[in-house]
């Protein structure tokens, strides 16, 4: 049906670049495995689907980063029928951030793969690397509900294996990544519960459809069951205070090189697609929606804030304290996100971005001490600031970032969510935002002691080049975002407008569109 | 809530009945295995609801005739939650041959699949850890 006036329709290569940033890590993957045994062929190629999918997910942020939006249609099929990729700001913000840390964490993985996981692994271990790249990519990029469930699972499907990959350097990974298969999949299944109630109200699957269809029935018990178990599903993603148990045991005995990737990218984009439906599919006047923030998202929000800080503080490993840390940090997301403003928005926004960057370079650093120190308990790495001077400079850069002192990334972002709090004349609220800043104060300050103020614990050597680089460049990317907030800022203020100037609704339908027989063209 | 209600909706019911029972397999039991069998029951009671939605009153099964003369007057079970439940299908045993596959790696590692003799395990492993660098950070631990 219709299909042969698809081909009529020209496309350029430029045209093609959503579904390439996709399919470039997607064909990488098998390759990846099929070449296999030469581990540095391997991690070549993953290398260039990574940095292609980087310069890709650039010129789609160039293009809608002052507003607008591209649809692609799959396969030539117009949406609502049709699977559609829909780039506005949002997605093209965090496209960018994902493929830009890929791009960073995969240069560092050369050495700490080969050192944490056996040979014979090593090319299993990128195949599952770039299938859950794509599968991030997926979930950001599509405009179709069905399609995030889809590339979520593939995600995730691929984090369970890697993290699992840690169990060569100690067993529990096994168990974590078991632990984080049940809970991740209970929170996949309740969003396609949410999913399929949805669709039993609207008889779509398209989110400016369901948008459309959505907005008139607001009241509707079914819809608000759809959307609390959206919530909680994705709640269970990004790891929101109580649902958060997977996480520490995850990053923790997940391979260096997984945790720094994941902590960067895989919560950001769950609370992506939280954003997403918060205020694209549902809309943002949704009064259950503004309770849900309001009453339970805001209070444990900042639960999490301080919690997870104090416990934080009580660590005697370095690796499991940053995942403490980022547990707090997804409080501050969270937080943005419940003041359902514009200026809590961009600051959810930025400080995806932003926190991504910052637990890049920290999660990096852990994984070159060790690396050199054989593990990353304090024990193990007193005085390595002395024996690793590059690494240990720009984890304190990233420690900085954490905190938010002036002049780094994490600044910016706790200023504009204290400023997004006054606005809203919340402010008890912008001050637990600078209290808990101080529990950051100490748990940065207990590993920077634990770097520079011991003997040295052993000998060491600097860590290899290609891992001091890539967490160099992602320091100096803390400090430049600190400073310069030009794309940051612009890129999350045309978000955070985007997504408060609700759905965009249906892309115009296609030129063949009329084409269809009548009663093809909807549900 | 009559008795019509409560027989017309039966496939909700029973859908709510199997994914809560699921649930409470993947939380209540202490082996590890049974935990992956009670997620895939979660994960098909949702197979039913999205099935069940699928359902046209009268409808017949979504398949046109060769020659492509369609009644107008026919009515059609809507295919699609059909066609997204065949992914969802694949997900899932994806997920169980995968969450499988982690319980023999961990039968090969602690010995054991029950879940209240992994966590004695793992617990000793955290205080001798804790032991030891508790000790070397100067505090008691």
């Amino acid at each position: 049906m219709a299909t042969e006036s698809v081909h009529d329709v020209a496309l350029t290569l430029h045209d093609q670049l959503p579904i390439l940033q996709l399919v470039v890590p997607f064909l990488a993957a098998p390759l990846v495995m099929v070449v296999g045994a030469g581990r540095g062929v391997a991690w070549l190629i993953a290398f260039l689907a990574s940095l292609a999918a980087f310069a890709i997910s650039a010129l789609l942020l160039a293009q809608v980063i002052d507003g607008g939006f591209l649809s692609y249609q799959i396969g030539g099929w117009a949406p609502p029928l049709g699977i559609e990729y829909r780039i506005d700001a949002v997605n093209a913000f965090l496209l960018f951030l994902i493929s830009g840390v890929s791009t960073l964490v995969l240069p560092f993985a050369y050495e700490s793969v080969k050192a944490e996981i056996a040979e014979r692994n090593q090319a299993l271990f990128y195949t599952c690397y770039l299938l859950c790249f794509a599968g991030l990519l997926g979930v950001t990029i599509t405009g179709d509900a069905f399609n995030v469930f889809v590339f979520l699972e593939i995600s995730s499907l691929s984090t369970y294996a890697i993290i699992a990959a840690g169990a060569d350097r100690d067993r529990r990974a096994l168990t974590a990544a078991y632990d984080y298969l049940v809970m991740g999949t209970i929170g996949a299944t309740f969003f396609v519960i949410g999913l399929g109630l949805l669709y039993m109200m609207t008889g779509t699957l398209n989110m400016g459809d369901l948008a459309d269809r959505i907005a008139p029935q607001t009241d509707n018990r079914t819809i608000q069951a759809a959307f609390a178990f959206i919530v909680v599903g994705m709640g269970l993603k990004i790891a929101i205070y109580p649902l958060h148990l997977w996480l520490p045991n995850a990053y923790t005995y997940a391979p260096s090189a997984v945790t720094a990737f994941l902590a960067a990218t895989a919560t950001k984009v769950a609370v992506y697609v939280l954003l997403r439906f918060s205020f694209s599919v549902f809309s943002p006047g949704f009064a259950f929606e503004n309770y849900t923030y309001e009453l339970i998202i805001l209070p444990f929000a900042i639960l999490a804030m301080f919690a997870a800080s104090f416990i934080a503080i009580f660590q005697t490993d370095l690796k499991r304290m940053l995942a403490y840390s980022s547990i707090a940090q997804i409080g501050y997301m969270l937080l943005g996100l419940s003041l359902m403003n514009a200026s809590g928005l961009a600051a959810t926004m930025v400080h995806l971005f932003n926190h991504g960057i910052t637990k890049a370079v920290l999660f990096m650093g852990v994984g070159a001490l060790t690396l050199r120190a054989g593990s990353s308990f304090y024990a193990s790495i007193r005085g390595m600031g002395r024996a690793m001077p590059l690494t240990a400079a720009a984890m304190v850069v990233g420690g900085l970032s954490l905190i938010g002192v002036p002049g780094t990334a994490g600044f910016i972002s706790k200023w504009v969510l204290v400023q997004a709090a006054f606005e809203k004349g919340w402010w008890p609220v912008a001050f637990l935002i600078v209290l808990s800043s101080l529990l950051a104060v100490v748990y940065v300050w207990r590993f920077v002691e634990t770097l520079y103020l011991h003997e040295p614990a052993r000998d060491a050597a600097e860590a290899p080049l290609t891992m001091v680089v890539p967490i160099w460049i992602t320091a100096l990317a803390c400090v430049w975002f600190g400073i310069n907030t030009d794309i940051t800022m612009t890129a999350a203020n045309t978000a955070a407008e985007t997504l408060l100037s609700g759905s965009t609704g249906l892309a115009e339908p296609s030129p063949w569109t009329s084409a269809l027989p009548a009663g093809e063209a909807s549900h | 809530m009559d008795w019509s209600f409560f027989v017309g909706h039966v496939n909700y019911w029973l859908f709510v009945v199997l994914m809560m029972t699921g649930l409470y397999v993947v939380v209540a039991k202490g082996n590890l295995v049974k935990k992956i069998v009670g997620l895939n029951m979660f994960q098909t009671a949702v197979f039913m609801l999205y099935i069940s939605m699928g359902k046209v009153h009268g409808g017949t099964a979504p398949i046109f005739p060769t020659d492509m003369k369609i009644d107008p007057a026919t009515v059609y079970t809507n295919p699609l939650p059909h066609v997204l439940i065949l992914t969802a299908i694949v997900v899932g045993i994806a997920t169980t041959a995968l969450g499988l596959a982690l319980v023999v790696r961990i039968r090969e590692e602690y010995g054991t699949i029950e879940e209240d003799e992994i966590l004695e395990i793992e617990q000793d492993m955290a205080s001798e850890e804790n032991r030891i660098h508790g000790q070397a950070m100067g505090g008691r631990a």
